[in-house]
Protein backbone atom coordinates (compact mmCIF):
# COMPACT_ATOMS: atom_id res chain seq x y z
CA UNK A 1 0.00 0.00 0.00
CA UNK A 2 1.13 3.56 -1.07
CA UNK A 3 1.93 5.72 2.32
CA UNK A 4 -0.29 8.40 2.35
CA UNK A 5 1.20 11.96 2.11
CA UNK A 6 1.91 14.09 5.70
CA UNK A 7 -0.92 16.45 4.61
CA UNK A 8 -3.68 13.37 4.44
CA UNK A 9 -3.06 12.86 7.96
CA UNK A 10 -5.36 16.79 9.31
CA UNK A 11 -8.19 14.75 6.88
CA UNK A 12 -7.80 11.15 8.28
CA UNK A 13 -7.80 12.81 12.36
CA UNK A 14 -10.77 15.44 11.81
CA UNK A 15 -13.01 11.93 11.52
CA UNK A 16 -11.22 10.36 14.80
CA UNK A 17 -13.89 11.10 17.62
CA UNK A 18 -13.45 11.91 21.08
CA UNK A 19 -15.07 8.43 22.58
CA UNK A 20 -16.81 10.78 25.38
CA UNK A 21 -18.18 13.54 23.29
CA UNK A 22 -18.94 11.61 19.80
CA UNK A 23 -19.44 15.01 17.63
CA UNK A 24 -15.72 16.50 18.63
CA UNK A 25 -12.78 15.02 16.58
CA UNK A 26 -9.20 15.20 18.22
CA UNK A 27 -8.25 18.01 16.03
CA UNK A 28 -11.32 19.88 17.12
CA UNK A 29 -10.32 19.02 20.94
CA UNK A 30 -6.69 21.27 19.71
CA UNK A 31 -5.19 17.68 21.32
CA UNK A 32 -2.73 16.84 18.56
CA UNK A 33 0.15 18.84 19.01
CA UNK A 34 2.44 17.86 16.30
CA UNK A 35 2.54 15.32 13.75
CA UNK A 36 6.64 14.45 12.28
CA UNK A 37 6.90 11.75 9.24
CA UNK A 38 10.45 9.94 9.83
CA UNK A 39 11.56 9.01 6.77
CA UNK A 40 14.40 6.94 8.04
CA UNK A 41 12.45 4.70 10.51
CA UNK A 42 9.38 4.72 8.05
CA UNK A 43 7.07 5.96 11.01
CA UNK A 44 4.30 8.93 11.76
CA UNK A 45 4.85 10.33 14.71
CA UNK A 46 2.06 11.84 16.61
CA UNK A 47 2.76 13.85 20.01
CA UNK A 48 -0.92 14.31 22.05
CA UNK A 49 -1.37 16.16 24.71
CA UNK A 50 -4.01 14.72 27.43
CA UNK A 51 -7.04 16.78 28.46
CA UNK A 52 -6.80 16.08 31.64
CA UNK A 53 -3.86 14.25 33.71
CA UNK A 54 -6.68 11.32 34.86
CA UNK A 55 -8.60 11.19 31.41
CA UNK A 56 -9.40 7.48 31.16
CA UNK A 57 -10.01 8.02 27.41
CA UNK A 58 -6.16 8.69 26.56
CA UNK A 59 -5.51 5.09 25.75
CA UNK A 60 -8.67 4.69 23.87
CA UNK A 61 -7.86 8.04 21.95
CA UNK A 62 -4.01 7.15 21.03
CA UNK A 63 -5.58 3.74 19.83
CA UNK A 64 -7.91 5.16 17.59
CA UNK A 65 -5.44 7.49 16.37
CA UNK A 66 -2.88 4.88 15.51
CA UNK A 67 -5.79 2.73 13.99
CA UNK A 68 -7.11 5.06 11.70
CA UNK A 69 -3.83 6.27 10.49
CA UNK A 70 -2.71 2.70 9.93
CA UNK A 71 -5.88 1.89 8.39
CA UNK A 72 -4.84 4.57 5.59
CA UNK A 73 -1.45 3.68 5.24
CA UNK A 74 0.92 4.41 7.20
CA UNK A 75 2.92 1.09 8.24
CA UNK A 76 4.23 2.32 11.53
CA UNK A 77 2.58 5.00 14.16
CA UNK A 78 4.19 6.11 17.18
CA UNK A 79 2.14 8.15 19.58
CA UNK A 80 3.58 10.13 22.37
CA UNK A 81 2.03 12.46 25.31
CA UNK A 82 3.85 15.58 25.62
CA UNK A 83 2.44 17.39 29.41
CA UNK A 84 3.83 20.48 28.28
CA UNK A 85 2.88 23.42 27.36
CA UNK A 86 -0.46 21.99 29.34
CA UNK A 87 -3.73 21.40 27.40
CA UNK A 88 -5.58 24.82 27.61
CA UNK A 89 -9.44 24.71 26.19
CA UNK A 90 -8.30 27.97 24.42
CA UNK A 91 -7.04 25.28 21.81
CA UNK A 92 -10.42 23.74 20.99
CA UNK A 93 -11.85 25.26 17.38
CA UNK A 94 -14.61 27.30 17.43
CA UNK A 95 -16.35 24.78 15.11
CA UNK A 96 -15.88 22.21 18.31
CA UNK A 97 -17.43 24.94 20.47
CA UNK A 98 -20.24 25.65 18.27
CA UNK A 99 -20.89 21.51 18.47
CA UNK A 100 -20.23 21.09 22.17
CA UNK A 101 -23.83 23.97 22.64
CA UNK A 102 -25.25 22.21 19.78
CA UNK A 103 -24.93 18.67 21.42
CA UNK A 104 -26.13 20.11 24.56
CA UNK A 105 -22.65 20.89 26.32
CA UNK A 106 -22.43 24.24 27.17
CA UNK A 107 -18.91 25.06 25.97
CA UNK A 108 -15.85 26.94 27.50
CA UNK A 109 -15.46 31.00 27.39
CA UNK A 110 -11.44 31.97 27.18
CA UNK A 111 -9.72 30.57 30.19
CA UNK A 112 -8.42 33.29 31.41
CA UNK A 113 -11.38 35.06 32.03
CA UNK A 114 -13.35 32.22 33.48
CA UNK A 115 -10.43 30.61 36.56
CA UNK A 116 -11.71 32.27 39.12
CA UNK A 117 -10.24 32.26 42.80
CA UNK A 118 -11.85 30.34 45.45
CA UNK A 119 -14.57 32.69 46.86
CA UNK A 120 -15.06 35.11 43.01
CA UNK A 121 -18.30 34.96 41.70
CA UNK A 122 -18.48 33.19 38.91
CA UNK A 123 -19.50 34.23 35.16
CA UNK A 124 -23.15 33.13 34.30
CA UNK A 125 -23.19 30.15 32.07
CA UNK A 126 -25.96 30.33 29.38
CA UNK A 127 -27.97 26.86 28.89
CA UNK A 128 -27.23 25.21 25.69
CA UNK A 129 -30.80 24.37 25.28
CA UNK A 130 -32.49 27.83 26.03
CA UNK A 131 -29.89 30.11 25.93
CA UNK A 132 -31.17 31.78 29.14
CA UNK A 133 -28.88 32.42 31.66
CA UNK A 134 -30.70 31.28 34.65
CA UNK A 135 -28.98 28.92 35.44
CA UNK A 136 -27.26 27.61 38.52
CA UNK A 137 -24.06 25.05 39.72
CA UNK A 138 -25.30 21.73 40.78
CA UNK A 139 -21.50 20.07 41.44
CA UNK A 140 -18.10 21.21 40.07
CA UNK A 141 -17.29 18.05 39.07
CA UNK A 142 -19.91 15.95 36.45
CA UNK A 143 -19.82 13.10 34.61
CA UNK A 144 -16.26 13.67 33.22
CA UNK A 145 -13.48 15.69 35.33
CA UNK A 146 -13.42 18.18 32.32
CA UNK A 147 -17.29 19.07 32.80
CA UNK A 148 -19.06 21.02 35.56
CA UNK A 149 -23.32 20.12 36.14
CA UNK A 150 -25.65 22.67 35.93
CA UNK A 151 -28.84 23.02 36.15
CA UNK A 152 -31.59 25.68 34.11
CA UNK A 153 -34.48 27.18 35.82
CA UNK A 154 -35.75 28.29 32.50
CA UNK A 155 -36.34 24.93 30.91
CA UNK A 156 -35.84 23.00 33.58
CA UNK A 157 -32.97 20.61 32.43
CA UNK A 158 -29.65 19.45 34.02
CA UNK A 159 -26.69 19.68 31.56
CA UNK A 160 -23.12 20.05 31.22
CA UNK A 161 -20.81 22.84 31.27
CA UNK A 162 -17.30 22.01 29.89
CA UNK A 163 -14.93 24.34 32.40
CA UNK A 164 -12.17 26.59 31.02
CA UNK A 165 -8.92 25.63 32.04
CA UNK B 1 -13.28 -6.35 11.87
CA UNK B 2 -9.71 -6.87 13.69
CA UNK B 3 -8.48 -10.80 14.22
CA UNK B 4 -7.54 -10.95 18.30
CA UNK B 5 -4.04 -11.59 17.19
CA UNK B 6 -3.88 -8.22 15.56
CA UNK B 7 -6.03 -6.00 18.51
CA UNK B 8 -2.99 -7.49 20.68
CA UNK B 9 0.07 -6.99 18.91
CA UNK B 10 1.93 -4.06 20.16
CA UNK B 11 1.24 -1.84 16.82
CA UNK B 12 1.91 1.14 18.69
CA UNK B 13 4.27 2.38 20.91
CA UNK B 14 4.92 5.48 22.81
CA UNK B 15 8.08 6.90 21.13
CA UNK B 16 11.11 7.27 23.94
CA UNK B 17 10.10 10.37 25.88
CA UNK B 18 12.91 13.09 25.40
CA UNK B 19 16.54 12.64 27.04
CA UNK B 20 16.34 13.34 31.36
CA UNK B 21 19.58 16.24 31.71
CA UNK B 22 22.69 15.00 33.19
CA UNK B 23 22.32 14.60 36.60
CA UNK B 24 24.77 14.21 39.46
CA UNK B 25 24.59 10.67 41.35
CA UNK B 26 23.23 12.33 44.26
CA UNK B 27 21.13 14.98 42.63
CA UNK B 28 20.15 11.78 40.71
CA UNK B 29 19.09 9.71 43.73
CA UNK B 30 17.58 12.59 45.73
CA UNK B 31 15.49 13.67 42.69
CA UNK B 32 14.26 9.72 42.36
CA UNK B 33 12.60 10.14 45.82
CA UNK B 34 11.26 13.38 45.89
CA UNK B 35 9.34 12.24 42.63
CA UNK B 36 8.42 9.40 44.48
CA UNK B 37 7.05 11.71 46.90
CA UNK B 38 5.09 13.84 44.49
CA UNK B 39 3.83 10.47 42.97
CA UNK B 40 2.39 8.78 46.46
CA UNK B 41 0.75 12.08 48.10
CA UNK B 42 -1.60 11.56 44.90
CA UNK B 43 -1.66 7.63 44.61
CA UNK B 44 -2.53 7.26 48.05
CA UNK B 45 -5.00 9.55 48.57
CA UNK B 46 -6.39 8.73 44.98
CA UNK B 47 -7.06 5.23 46.43
CA UNK B 48 -8.50 6.48 49.34
CA UNK B 49 -10.84 9.14 47.81
CA UNK B 50 -11.97 5.94 45.15
CA UNK B 51 -13.42 4.39 48.05
CA UNK B 52 -16.26 6.88 48.71
CA UNK B 53 -17.29 5.65 45.03
CA UNK B 54 -20.71 4.34 45.58
CA UNK B 55 -21.28 5.76 48.68
CA UNK B 56 -21.66 9.41 48.34
CA UNK B 57 -23.45 11.55 50.45
CA UNK B 58 -25.17 12.69 47.42
CA UNK B 59 -25.01 11.45 43.85
CA UNK B 60 -22.95 15.12 42.62
CA UNK B 61 -20.90 14.24 45.53
CA UNK B 62 -20.31 11.17 44.28
CA UNK B 63 -19.37 11.76 41.04
CA UNK B 64 -17.18 14.90 42.10
CA UNK B 65 -15.15 12.74 44.50
CA UNK B 66 -14.57 9.71 41.97
CA UNK B 67 -13.30 12.89 39.33
CA UNK B 68 -10.84 14.24 41.64
CA UNK B 69 -9.61 10.76 42.81
CA UNK B 70 -8.83 10.09 38.87
CA UNK B 71 -7.20 13.55 38.61
CA UNK B 72 -4.55 12.36 41.39
CA UNK B 73 -4.23 8.90 40.16
CA UNK B 74 -3.55 10.68 36.73
CA UNK B 75 -1.38 13.36 38.54
CA UNK B 76 0.54 10.41 40.38
CA UNK B 77 1.05 7.99 37.09
CA UNK B 78 3.52 11.21 36.10
CA UNK B 79 5.10 12.07 38.41
CA UNK B 80 5.79 7.87 39.24
CA UNK B 81 7.01 7.90 35.45
CA UNK B 82 9.52 10.24 35.70
CA UNK B 83 10.44 8.41 39.09
CA UNK B 84 11.00 5.41 37.32
CA UNK B 85 13.15 7.26 34.69
CA UNK B 86 15.57 9.29 36.53
CA UNK B 87 15.78 6.18 38.73
CA UNK B 88 17.20 4.51 35.36
CA UNK B 89 16.22 0.85 36.41
CA UNK B 90 13.36 -0.14 34.17
CA UNK B 91 10.50 0.41 36.87
CA UNK B 92 7.52 2.35 35.22
CA UNK B 93 4.29 3.31 37.05
CA UNK B 94 2.95 0.29 36.71
CA UNK B 95 5.81 -1.43 38.44
CA UNK B 96 6.78 1.30 41.32
CA UNK B 97 2.73 1.38 41.97
CA UNK B 98 2.08 -2.41 42.12
CA UNK B 99 5.24 -4.00 43.95
CA UNK B 100 6.93 -1.66 46.03
CA UNK B 101 6.19 -2.95 50.03
CA UNK B 102 5.31 -0.14 52.75
CA UNK B 103 8.87 0.99 53.46
CA UNK B 104 9.20 1.71 49.91
CA UNK B 105 6.41 4.53 49.96
CA UNK B 106 7.27 8.33 50.40
CA UNK B 107 3.56 9.79 50.73
CA UNK B 108 2.82 11.96 53.74
CA UNK B 109 0.70 10.28 56.54
CA UNK B 110 -2.21 12.78 55.59
CA UNK B 111 -2.33 10.84 52.68
CA UNK B 112 -3.12 7.34 54.00
CA UNK B 113 -5.51 8.22 56.58
CA UNK B 114 -8.36 6.30 56.34
CA UNK B 115 -11.41 8.26 54.39
CA UNK B 116 -14.18 9.06 57.52
CA UNK B 117 -17.38 10.86 57.50
CA UNK B 118 -17.69 13.18 54.60
CA UNK B 119 -16.40 16.02 57.17
CA UNK B 120 -13.17 14.35 57.38
CA UNK B 121 -12.70 13.71 53.64
CA UNK B 122 -13.36 17.52 53.04
CA UNK B 123 -11.34 18.90 55.81
CA UNK B 124 -8.57 16.68 55.05
CA UNK B 125 -9.01 17.39 51.13
CA UNK B 126 -9.08 20.95 51.58
CA UNK B 127 -5.74 20.97 53.80
CA UNK B 128 -4.18 19.07 51.07
CA UNK B 129 -5.07 20.85 47.96
CA UNK B 130 -3.81 24.35 49.96
CA UNK B 131 -0.40 22.93 50.55
CA UNK B 132 -0.60 20.74 46.75
CA UNK B 133 -1.56 23.97 45.10
CA UNK B 134 0.78 26.37 46.72
CA UNK B 135 3.51 23.59 45.90
CA UNK B 136 2.85 23.46 42.05
CA UNK B 137 2.58 27.26 41.54
CA UNK B 138 6.44 27.52 43.40
CA UNK B 139 7.49 23.92 41.38
CA UNK B 140 6.27 25.29 37.88
CA UNK B 141 9.82 27.39 37.61
CA UNK B 142 12.16 25.04 39.01
CA UNK B 143 15.46 23.98 36.16
CA UNK B 144 14.27 20.53 34.98
CA UNK B 145 11.88 21.35 32.86
CA UNK B 146 9.62 18.38 32.53
CA UNK B 147 9.16 18.39 35.73
CA UNK B 148 8.17 21.91 35.42
CA UNK B 149 5.95 21.58 32.35
CA UNK B 150 4.01 18.79 34.95
CA UNK B 151 3.53 21.27 37.92
CA UNK B 152 2.24 23.42 35.60
CA UNK B 153 -0.79 20.82 34.36
CA UNK B 154 -1.04 19.66 37.55
CA UNK B 155 -1.37 23.31 38.70
CA UNK B 156 -4.89 23.91 36.77
CA UNK B 157 -5.93 20.60 38.23
CA UNK B 158 -5.35 21.41 41.71
CA UNK B 159 -6.92 24.64 41.70
CA UNK B 160 -10.63 23.09 40.78
CA UNK B 161 -9.62 20.56 43.15
CA UNK B 162 -9.02 23.59 45.98
CA UNK B 163 -12.09 25.29 44.64
CA UNK B 164 -14.14 22.07 45.26
CA UNK B 165 -13.19 21.50 48.98
CA UNK B 166 -13.05 25.34 49.99
CA UNK B 167 -16.32 25.81 49.28
CA UNK B 168 -17.53 22.93 51.17
CA UNK B 169 -15.72 23.87 54.35
CA UNK B 170 -17.53 26.66 53.75
CA UNK B 171 -20.93 25.33 53.54
CA UNK B 172 -20.01 22.43 55.88
CA UNK B 173 -18.55 25.45 58.86
CA UNK B 174 -20.93 28.05 57.84
CA UNK B 175 -24.07 25.06 57.50
CA UNK B 176 -25.93 23.36 60.21
CA UNK B 177 -25.01 22.91 64.03
CA UNK B 178 -24.38 19.18 63.28
CA UNK B 179 -22.24 20.10 59.88
CA UNK B 180 -19.98 23.12 61.79
CA UNK B 181 -19.51 20.30 64.87
CA UNK B 182 -18.56 17.23 62.41
CA UNK B 183 -16.04 19.16 59.87
CA UNK B 184 -14.51 21.20 63.45
CA UNK B 185 -14.13 17.99 64.88
CA UNK B 186 -12.32 16.30 61.93
CA UNK B 187 -10.23 19.33 61.31
CA UNK B 188 -9.09 19.02 64.92
CA UNK B 189 -8.21 15.40 64.55
CA UNK B 190 -6.39 16.44 61.42
CA UNK B 191 -4.59 19.21 62.13
CA UNK B 192 -1.54 17.31 64.30
CA UNK B 193 -0.93 15.32 60.30
CA UNK B 194 -0.83 18.69 58.93
CA UNK B 195 2.61 19.98 59.45
CA UNK B 196 4.84 16.82 57.56
CA UNK B 197 4.42 18.51 54.48
CA UNK B 198 6.52 21.44 55.23
CA UNK B 199 9.27 19.73 56.71
CA UNK B 200 12.41 20.32 54.60
CA UNK B 201 15.13 16.83 55.33
CA UNK B 202 17.80 16.44 52.87
CA UNK B 203 16.44 15.47 49.73
CA UNK B 204 14.70 18.83 49.33
CA UNK B 205 17.26 21.03 50.42
CA UNK B 206 20.23 19.21 47.67
CA UNK B 207 17.16 19.44 45.34
CA UNK B 208 16.43 23.57 46.02
CA UNK B 209 20.13 23.93 45.56
CA UNK B 210 20.66 22.15 42.42
CA UNK B 211 17.34 22.67 40.76
CA UNK B 212 15.70 25.20 41.85
CA UNK B 213 12.80 22.92 43.76
CA UNK B 214 10.83 24.95 46.39
CA UNK B 215 11.96 24.19 49.87
CA UNK B 216 8.95 23.15 51.36
CA UNK B 217 9.39 24.89 54.46
CA UNK B 218 9.41 28.08 52.79
CA UNK B 219 5.53 27.58 51.95
CA UNK B 220 4.24 27.20 55.55
CA UNK B 221 3.77 30.72 56.02
CA UNK B 222 1.49 31.12 53.04
CA UNK B 223 -0.12 28.10 54.12
CA UNK B 224 -1.31 28.95 57.31
CA UNK B 225 -2.54 32.23 56.33
CA UNK B 226 -4.92 30.68 53.34
CA UNK B 227 -5.95 27.69 55.43
CA UNK B 228 -6.66 30.11 58.37
CA UNK B 229 -8.85 32.84 56.49
CA UNK B 230 -11.30 30.34 54.90
CA UNK B 231 -11.57 28.53 58.50
CA UNK B 232 -12.32 31.61 60.06
CA UNK B 233 -14.74 32.57 57.03
CA UNK B 234 -16.53 29.03 57.42
CA UNK B 235 -16.99 29.90 61.16
CA UNK B 236 -14.39 27.73 62.43
CA UNK B 237 -11.50 27.57 65.10
CA UNK B 238 -7.90 27.19 63.94
CA UNK B 239 -7.12 24.32 66.12
CA UNK B 240 -4.07 25.57 67.81
CA UNK B 241 -0.35 24.66 67.50
CA UNK B 242 0.23 20.83 68.57
CA UNK B 243 2.79 17.96 67.64
CA UNK B 244 2.97 17.35 64.11
CA UNK B 245 3.35 13.79 63.27
CA UNK B 246 6.41 12.46 60.53
CA UNK B 247 7.99 9.83 59.01
CA UNK B 248 6.21 9.12 56.04
CA UNK B 249 8.57 10.84 53.90
CA UNK B 250 11.43 8.39 55.36
CA UNK B 251 9.02 5.47 54.98
CA UNK B 252 7.95 5.31 58.25
CA UNK B 253 3.96 5.17 58.03
CA UNK B 254 0.75 4.43 60.14
CA UNK B 255 -1.25 1.35 60.36
CA UNK B 256 -3.61 2.41 57.82
CA UNK B 257 -1.06 2.04 54.98
CA UNK B 258 -0.48 -1.81 54.96
CA UNK B 259 -3.53 -2.44 54.84
CA UNK B 260 -4.38 -0.28 52.16
CA UNK B 261 -1.69 -1.27 50.05
CA UNK B 262 -2.81 -5.08 50.61
CA UNK B 263 -6.11 -4.01 48.85
CA UNK B 264 -4.41 -1.96 46.03
CA UNK B 265 -2.10 -4.01 45.31
CA UNK B 266 -3.67 -7.87 45.76
CA UNK B 267 -4.15 -8.63 41.95
CA UNK B 268 -0.82 -8.04 40.09
CA UNK B 269 0.92 -9.48 43.05
CA UNK B 270 -1.23 -12.89 43.06
CA UNK B 271 -1.16 -13.07 39.05
CA UNK B 272 2.23 -10.78 38.37
CA UNK B 273 2.63 -12.02 34.68
CA UNK B 274 -1.15 -11.44 33.50
CA UNK B 275 -1.79 -9.41 30.44
CA UNK B 276 -4.63 -7.10 30.53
Amino acid sequence: MVVPPVEAVQSILSQVMDPEIPVMSVLDMGIIREVRWDEAEGALHIEITPTYSGCPAMKVIEDDVTSALMKAGFPRVLTHRRYSPPWTTDWMSSEGKEKLRAYGIAPPGLAAESLIGINQKRKKVACPFCRSEKTELRSEFGATACKSFYYCAECCQPFEFFKPI
Amino acid sequence: MESPEEMLSPRAATIAPSELPTFSPAVRTALFDYLLRLGDDRLILGHRLSEWCGHGPILEEDLAIGNVSLDLIGHAQAFLALAGRVEGKERDEDRLTFFRGEREFRNIKLSELPRGDFAFTIARQFLFDSYAALLMEKLQSCRFPELAGLAAKTLKEDTYHLRHSAQWVLRLGDGTLESHAKVQAAFNDLWAYSGEAFVADEVELLLAKELGIPDPSSLKAVWVERVSALLKEATLQVPADCFMHTGGRKGLHTEYLGKLLAEMQIVPRSYPDARW
